[in-house]
């Protein structure tokens, strides 16, 4: 039997024990994106009918493919975050909610990997 | 003390049941306003991007793989239907950034005034709507079309 009062309990790391975290990141991962989809933006219209010579020499480029990386990376991860939250709205049985984040997450990261092992692999 | 429900009460005594929290929001009772549809398109937006960044995958492991696999992600995109999605991502990415600007200066702390708040959406809307118009009125006009 705990004398803590259920505010005393969700202080501090909170009811999940993960603090602001989640929410933070999402603001860094926001912040990030910006400048990046911008610059994406940008790209991909000047790379329009330009034709797959000239969008490998665009990816060889270390800066757009260092940018292109960051992206991705901040792409999924800002992605997990904001879709997480969408399933833990509207999902409500506890099993299937925890399958549907788990596939979130580990489709998330996979696909990072996969779009930057693909950058890489043109820009080496 | 009198609450409005037993919910509140509870609340308001420390008291609360897991299983009896009131649930936010009660859409039912609220008046439809400009700035929750502002806030549903910000979510909806978001899932549809979701499904763009996949497409971004597929567009760098096209570049990747060579002359071919690019040409036939082209052939798809240059398509109408290709078009037509990719009309919609441009749209959701620019809503999504500046709807997304929006929040970061509410988290900030700043524009959460009533009027600044409905003053703020309205921009965000409206640029969203001209960036895409005027984007692909651009590209048309620098390609003729892309291929």
């Amino acid at each position: 039997m705990t004398m803590q009062t259920p505010l005393g309990r969700v202080r501090g790391l909170g009811s999940a024990k993960n603090g602001t975290h989640h929410w933070w990141m999402q603001r860094v991962t926001a912040v990030a994106l910006v400048p990046l989809t911008l610059w994406f933006i940008y790209s991909i219209v000047s790379l329009l009918g330009a034709g797959h010579a000239a969008a490998e020499a665009w990816m060889a480029s270390p800066v757009n493919a260092v940018l292109m990386v960051l992206l991705v990376i901040a792409t999924f991860h800002h992605l997990q975050l904001g879709l997480q939250v969408v399933i833990e709205d509207y999902i409500h049985g506890e099993g299937v909610k925890i399958a549907a984040i788990l596939i979130v997450k580990l489709a998330s990261f996979a696909l990072a990997v996969l779009g930057a092992f693909a950058v890489l692999k043109v820009a080496f | 003390m009198t609450y409005i429900n037993q919910a509140t009460a509870q609340v308001a005594r420390g008291r609360m049941d897991t299983g009896n929290r009131p649930l936010s929001p009660h859409l039912q009772v609220y008046r439809w306003q400009w700035t929750m549809a502002l806030s549903i398109i910000h979510r909806a937006t978001g899932i549809a991007l979701a499904v763009g960044a996949l497409l971004m995958v597929c567009w760098l492991v096209s570049v990747a793989q060579g002359a071919e696999a690019y040409a036939s992600l082209n052939a798809f995109l240059s398509s109408w239907i290709g078009r037509l999605m990719l009309f919609g991502w441009t749209w959701s990415l620019l809503y999504h950034l500046a709807n997304g600007i929006r929040h970061l200066a509410w988290d900030a702390g700043s524009g959460l005034e009533l009027d600044a708040a409905r003053t703020t959406g309205y921009a965000a809307a409206a640029f969203s709507v001209v960036a895409t118009i005027a984007l692909w009125a651009a590209v048309y006009t620098m390609t003729g079309a892309f291929s």
